[in-house]
């Protein structure tokens, strides 16, 4: 615990509604380098209603960096400067005294602004509403330790299927790609026996969809890797690569 | 006066679920489709319930405030989920599952219900296997398991640190499919703000669409509640920032008993405060007390770095006063004799915060080792802190964690109010006055997959309940009064802030009503409560307009409704003489400051009925054990 404070000027991206044109507006805060970064924004907003002056709308849930609401670019980085965590794990320590600081929303065709720092990433939820599943009722299951995994495949099916949903990898694309999203839940299921039997239906259907909602292609430029809080690896977007071809090769759909 | 009715099925205790399955009513499967249901929240209980009521056949609407189903804060847990299939050959059962859950609960909870919820785990584990939910293996590709807190037995099942993650996307891709097959319709960015209740029984539900702020009506033949806790009403708990306690208490206030308000869960395991401005309080696992040791120093006001108290001055207090579980013992005990230590002045450098050492596990096992069990928590530590919790201890201070109370549901789940029933946290049914862990995510899952779709299918065979359109007059009453409350809180224009008086209600609770709790410190609660919800009315500000995304409104209806259940949080603790579980009352404890429990006077449920803002009448469910003999709690 400390009790000094850094100032810093913050410049943040206002925006009424989504018609509406945004700005950024300015505002300086003396803040607790123990303090996380939405705990900064949880004051200036606390100031703001004092004033009876509108909030800043920005979202954030578990605080935890699980849940995947949060989602700030913040100097230009989705989730900020230091890798692998989201905006609420983000601490003001890793911030100097007289810093200024721009904080804006997401930005990609796919991902409409609703207000302030706020944006629509249901397309998201429409990918998986498409494929991003393994059919099986409930109670129609076999005993857990009917179906042996081997470890090493366990865990990396555990390293894509941690994806938090966040959309970091879609802000950071400049085409805007939702590939390591996509990805992440076509190779966990892709590893597991369990994926095997919807395996190339499975990525035919998400992909199809990614593609209506207007996300772009992927170029390879591995920024998503790079701003993912969870680390999802680019391995994940050249197994969904080879998914695809080995589905447009074994594919019931003749067009 | 309510007549609580448990509807607890006759017949032993291993026979009971299985015989009110055979006779409950079924709904043919050609029906199915002639029947909508509601379901509110898509943590785990919401889900997966919506998922199994869309495979069988059944319309469901399912509502959520997140702006995807997959935010719900079941996402956050972390350690692992209970089940009862004993792969260690450790001496594991459905009837030990049962006994280690009614014993952590301290005997406060319902005997068949437990049961019950024993003896669904292990189709928990089956089904999300199934799903593809990658839970941690062994060498051999078989599952995994670690120990949690209150048993003596390996029986959690775990995903790295991210179990609840795992369960739920398990259960958001369910219910992802029903949605894609068009049996599931979802609304998401609803805030539910009432339910509708006609001639008693439970027709519908008002919500605030929170992008346009319109109020919005929907209709159907059974309403589900699955929408969490209310450990926000300390402003500063482990729950997500919206978690709310809204949609359960606005129908408590059209009818539904509020069960044991006072059970909650101060989990012993939670980042210490850094300061006034901090938003909320971040849990560490449970599963790390697997191998760190939980310590203090011997001496009071001692400034000395961790490393620089050498073995001899250390006081691992929870091995020294319960050797048989050790750190291991169950939160509400292990929190205590945080808050003994602590008031004691022998807090982590003068600090509210004790020490969670590894030290002895890396020295055992090998830093690689500790990275693979405890990795991703390790790194939560260093950067929330900015300490490496390898090379110094982490400091840990206990936090509201989880509400054991809730909507007072029978045997069905379904509450007070005919047609409306309760999973998930929101219900009171499971966890006694102190919940496992591990145990969450289990009953979450229990009640979605494996409890609600049989007795929801019987609530509608068996009575029959019919449609009434969201034209009728009772949907638009119910609308105008929420309508009527939102232009309410917009006029006050006071000067007070909605954090501000929502932290000055948070510090009411925690010190009052709280870890130690005594007739005293209710009382003043109780008057402080008031007074400032009547302060709320007059001088809060809430800024912006109701048609429009408006984040200070939706945060001023939510404390709105926690200035009324503080209230009655204080009122039950005040009620119960006893200690019991995570319910501690100073006046009622051993000579070793051990809770001390009155099985005579107190083995009931408290339901409370709502009579009016502040006016309460109590109903008490006697608890009846026929298989388990009641006993003072020994961990020792």
């Amino acid at each position: 615990m400390s009790p000094r404070k850094i100032n810093l000027t913050l410049k943040i991206w206002r925006q009424r509604s989504p018609q509406s044109p945004g700005k950024f507006a300015e505002y300086k805060v003396a803040v607790s380098p123990d303090s996380s970064f939405l705990e900064m924004l949880d004051d200036i907003n606390n100031d703001l209603e004092k004033k009876s002056l509108e909030p800043i709308t920005f979202e954030s849930d578990c605080r935890e960096g699980i849940c995947g609401t949060c989602g700030l670019v913040i100097n230009g980085q989705p989730h900020g400067p230091i890798p692998r965590i989201a905006t609420c794990q983000l601490h003001m320590r890793n911030f100097k005294e007289g810093d200024t600081i721009y904080v804006e929303p997401y930005r990609a065709k796919a991902f409409p602004i609703i207000k302030d720092l706020m944006v629509d990433r249901s397309a998201m939820d429409r990918i998986m509403e498409a494929g991003g599943f393994i059919s099986v009722n409930t109670l129609s299951v076999p005993d857990g330790n009917a179906i042996p995994i081997p470890k090493d495949i366990a865990s990396e099916a555990m390293d894509a299927a941690q994806c938090i949903g966040c959309g970091a990898c879609v802000a950071a694309c400049k085409n805007a790609s939702a590939m390591l999203f996509v990805s992440a839940k076509v190779s966990q299921f892709a590893l597991l026996p369990q994926g095997q039997p919807e395996r190339y239906q499975r990525v035919e259907s998400m992909v199809k969809v990614m593609d209506e909602y207007g996300f772009g292609s992927c170029s390879n430029t591995y920024a998503c890797e790079a701003e993912c809080p969870k680390g999802v690896s680019v391995k994940n977007i050249a197994r969904m690569n080879r998914e695809y071809f080995m589905a447009k090769i074994k594919s019931q759909n003749i067009e | 006066m309510i007549k609580l009715d448990s509807k607890v099925p006759e017949g032993k205790l291993e026979e009971k679920w299985t015989n009110h399955k055979f006779n409950m009513k079924l709904v043919n499967p050609a029906n199915k489709r002639k029947y909508d249901i509601i379901v509110v929240g898509t943590g785990l209980a919401g889900a997966s319930a919506v998922a199994s009521l869309g495979e069988l056949g059944y319309n469901v609407k399912a509502f959520t405030f997140h702006d995807s189903a997959r935010r719900a804060h079941s996402i956050a847990a972390q350690g692992g989920i209970n089940a009862a299939k004993n792969y260690q050959n450790d001496g594991d059962s459905v009837y030990r599952l049962f006994y280690d859950t009614i014993k952590g609960g301290d005997f406060r909870s319902r005997e068949a219900n437990v049961y019950r919820l024993a003896e669904v785990s292990n189709n928990i584990i089956d089904q999300c296997v199934a799903q593809g939910v990658p839970f941690a293996r062994e060498y051999g590709g078989l599952l995994d398991n670690r120990s949690f807190g209150g048993a003596l037995v390996s029986r959690t099942f775990y995903a790295r640190g991210q179990t609840g993650q795992q369960l739920l996307l398990g259960a958001y891709t369910a219910m992802n499919r029903q949605v894609n097959l068009g049996k599931v319709k979802l609304y998401t960015r609803r805030e539910m703000l009432d339910v509708v209740v006609v001639d008693g029984a439970a027709k519908g539900i008002v919500v605030r669409n929170m992008l346009t702020g319109e109020i919005e009506k929907y209709s159907a033949h059974a309403v589900i509640l699955a929408t969490g806790g209310y450990a926000n009403a300390y402003f500063l708990s482990t729950s997500a920032m919206n978690c709310n306690a809204t949609a359960i208490w606005r129908a408590h206030k059209r009818g539904a008993a509020f069960a044991n308000p006072c059970f909650t869960q101060i989990h012993p395991t939670c980042l210490p405060l850094h300061g006034e401005n901090q938003s909320k309080l971040t849990l560490m696992s449970e599963s790390l007390r697997n191998d760190g040791r939980i310590w203090v120093s011997k001496l009071k006001h001692d400034m000395r770095k961790p490393n620089e108290i050498p073995e001899e001055e250390r006081d691992y207090y929870l091995e020294r006063k319960y050797p048989t579980y050790g750190n291991l013992s169950p939160r509400d005990i292990s929190s205590r004799a945080a808050k003994e230590a602590i008031d004691n002045g022998r807090g982590a450098q003068g600090q509210d915060a004790v020490y969670l050492d590894f030290q002895d596990a890396i020295n055992r096992l090998g830093q690689k080792v500790i990275e693979e069990r405890y990795g991703n928590l390790f790194e939560i530590y260093e950067t929330i802190t900015g300490d490496n919790p390898y090379k110094s201890p982490m400091k840990i201070y206990p936090a509201p964690h989880y509400t054991m109370g809730g909507l007072w549901v029978d045997y069905n789940m379904q509450s007070t109010i005919q047609g409306l029933f309760v999973g998930g946290e929101a219900n009171f049914s499971d966890h006694g006055a102190n919940r496992l862990g591990a145990s969450a995510l289990m009953q979450g899952l229990a009640d979605g997959y494996f409890v609600l779709p049989y007795t929801i299918g019987n609530y509608l065979a068996g009575d029959k309940p019919t449609l009434v359109k969201t034209d009728h007059p009772e949907f638009e009453k119910v609308k105008k009064e929420v309508e009527n409350m939102t232009a309410k809180l917009l006029s006050i224009k006071g000067k007070r802030t909605v954090d501000d008086i929502h932290k000055q209600l948070g510090r009411i609770m925690w010190n009052k009503v709280g870890m130690g709790r005594n007739e005293k410190g209710l009382k003043e609660a109780m008057v402080e409560i008031k007074v400032l919800r009547e302060e709320f009315w007059k001088d809060v500000n809430v800024v912006g307009d109701s048609k429009d995304v408006n984040q200070c409104l939706e945060r001023a209806a939510r404390v709105a409704d926690y200035l009324e259940l503080g209230e009655l949080m204080a009122l039950d603790a005040l009620t119960r003489n006893e200690s019991c579980g995570g319910h501690f009352r100073e006046e009622y404890q051993t000579p070793e400051g051990e809770a001390l429990r009155n099985d005579e006077d107190y083995a009931f449920v408290s339901a409370w009925e709502f009579k009016d803002v502040g006016k309460w009448e109590l109903n008490k469910e006697p608890l009846e054990f026929t298989s388990v003999k009641l006993a003072t709690r020994s961990y020792k």
